[in-house]
């Protein structure tokens, strides 16, 4: 690893007045940045260290819970306020990583986790993401993992996280500080496609910092189901967040539908929703729902199978839903 | 109690100077450390991992290294009593914690009951892996994840043995939890 300056500001001022720098990043947890810096993908001067900043807390609110960005993801998932009203986050966070890595990472770090895409993380590959201009190696590489939804000529990585997809699900509410002051985003307003700028991931402004995320609680009925190639310490090669308030005779009132593994982010698909809405959960609904989903798929060589496979997760999560 | 291992012995002998560092890029600084309950201090550069300044500057090699790179588990050692993965913190980070590593486990002669519940269940074979196994385990016991076989397989998912000794590994921590209750 490249070595750098390191500081460990006490407060969001100071942490804000390192962080414009040139050549700054923060680290929170470190369980993804010193990974990629190990590999040389990427590279930093000054390393600032945020867990002095007063950003731990887990807080009930009116609508839900709040989540400082520095909580750890063990923490939340075993909050008593979480696992009460928002039973598919605690979920969610439990079926990612290992236990030692829920003891460390955080929530702002985790939502700022990079692409397992392994031509980003081989620092000899072309990038565009790593390297602007560079190329994207999976377009006709091995490309497996990659997206089948939204992605463009210049990048299909897909985002890692399983907590963006709940959260997506849940319509939670992004916190950040900048040094033009804080700002509330919208989960759906946070990540970007890839278009022609595949190094643009967020929202976030240069030195930003998420400070919290709210995360309504809604009363609904809801679960996560993650597909993966061993049965768990592993990324989702599919995953569904779906959410559901039926009416009488069983008619579904309300459906969220989030999915991680298919697209560049958190992807929800308010056309497979449509497909639910007023009609009972039966396999019908659930079959449309699917073909809804997937009609803008775009598979490449090695990932048609994600589009049955996606479908068939969708089908599970909401046959268990009934 | 800590000596200088051979290893930094052998590195020190035979590294180059590090290569010019980017101007103005610090130099080591005093980092503290607290490792079963002893506290000292080291000269450390800020990239150094809480796993390297175990092994090379404290002369802990209980703590194996295996992937580096947070997957293998190998490297498990306690945060104020928390499991974490020593390879994926900087030593600069974890300052003014309670760091437990294996050697701090066992009561002099006296194995800790994980350690023994290892040995009597014959939950190894090559023994590299063996280390983190063992810390992980006893966390996961504090825990309370240690109830069933499926539950152990789950919550001890942070620590791969490529000898593939899990069966054993499963037994010796439920036993190791029996015997707590």
């Amino acid at each position: 690893m490249q070595n750098f300056a390191y500081r460990a500001p006490a407060s969001t001022t100071d942490a804000l007045r390192l962080g414009t720098g040139t050549g700054a990043r923060y680290i929170a947890g470190g369980t993804d940045l010193l990974n990629l810096m190990k590999d040389g993908v990427q590279r930093h001067d000054l390393i600032i260290d945020l867990n002095r900043l007063p950003l731990h807390d887990i807080t009930p609110t009116t609508t839900g819970v709040r989540l400082g960005a520095l909580a750890r993801m063990a923490d939340v998932a075993a909050h008593p306020q979480v696992r009460r009203r928002l039973p598919l986050l605690a979920e969610t966070l439990l079926a990612g990583a290992s236990p030692q890595v829920r003891n460390a990472a955080t929530i702002g770090g985790n939502l700022l986790q990079r692409t397992r895409c392994w031509y980003f993380r081989d620092a000899s590959m072309p990038c565009n993401k790593r390297e602007p201009g560079s190329g994207c190696a999976a377009q006709h590489g091995q490309n497996r993992w990659h997206a089948i939804i939204g992605g463009s000529a210049h990048c299909i990585a897909v985002h890692p996280s399983d907590l963006a997809v709940a959260l997506t699900a849940l319509d939670a509410t992004v916190h950040t500080l900048g040094s033009g002051g804080a700002r509330t985003i919208g989960i759906r307003d946070f990540y970007r496609l890839p278009g022609d700028t595949p190094q643009v991931e967020t929202a976030l402004r240069s030195g930003e910092l998420i400070t919290a995320v709210d995360v309504p609680s809604t009363g609904l009925t809801g679960r996560y189901l993650k597909v993966r190639d061993r049965a768990t310490f592993e990324f989702a090669v599919v995953s569904v967040a779906a959410l559901i308030r039926t009416g009488g005779g069983g008619v579904v009132r309300e459906a969220r539908l989030a999915f991680g593994g298919i697209a560049p982010v958190p992807w929800r698909s308010a056309e497979a929703e449509r497909q639910l809405i007023g009609r009972r959960l039966d396999d019908a609904a659930i079959e449309a729902a699917g073909r809804a989903l997937t009609l803008p798929a775009a598979p490449r060589e090695h990932n048609a199978f994600k589009v049955p496979l996606v479908r068939r997760a969708l089908a599970t999560a909401l046959g268990g839903l009934r | 109690m800590f000596s200088t291992s051979r290893r930094t012995v052998l590195k020190t002998a035979a590294a180059a100077p590090i290569p010019a560092l980017l101007p103005g890029a610090p130099a080591s600084s005093g980092v503290t450390l607290t490792v079963n309950g002893d506290t000292v201090t080291r000269q450390l550069e800020p990239r150094v991992t809480l796993l390297d300044a175990l092994r090379e500057d404290l002369g802990l090699t209980g703590t194996k290294k295996g992937c580096d790179r947070g997957e293998c588990g190998a490297c498990t050692v306690l945060v104020d009593g928390r499991r974490t993965k020593s390879c994926l913190t900087l030593a600069v980070m974890q300052q003014g914690r309670e760091i437990t590593t294996i050697e701090g486990l066992a009561d002099g002669d006296r194995l800790h009951p994980v350690q023994a519940a290892f040995i009597r269940h014959d939950g190894f074979q090559c023994g590299f892996c063996t280390s983190g196994q063992i810390m992980s385990a006893v966390a996961c016991i504090r825990e309370g994840h240690a109830g069933s076989d499926d539950e152990v397989r789950e919550w001890m998912s942070g620590n791969l043995c490529r000898c593939g000794c899990y069966p054993n590994i499963v037994a010796a921590v439920r036993a190791a939890a029996d015997e707590e209750q």
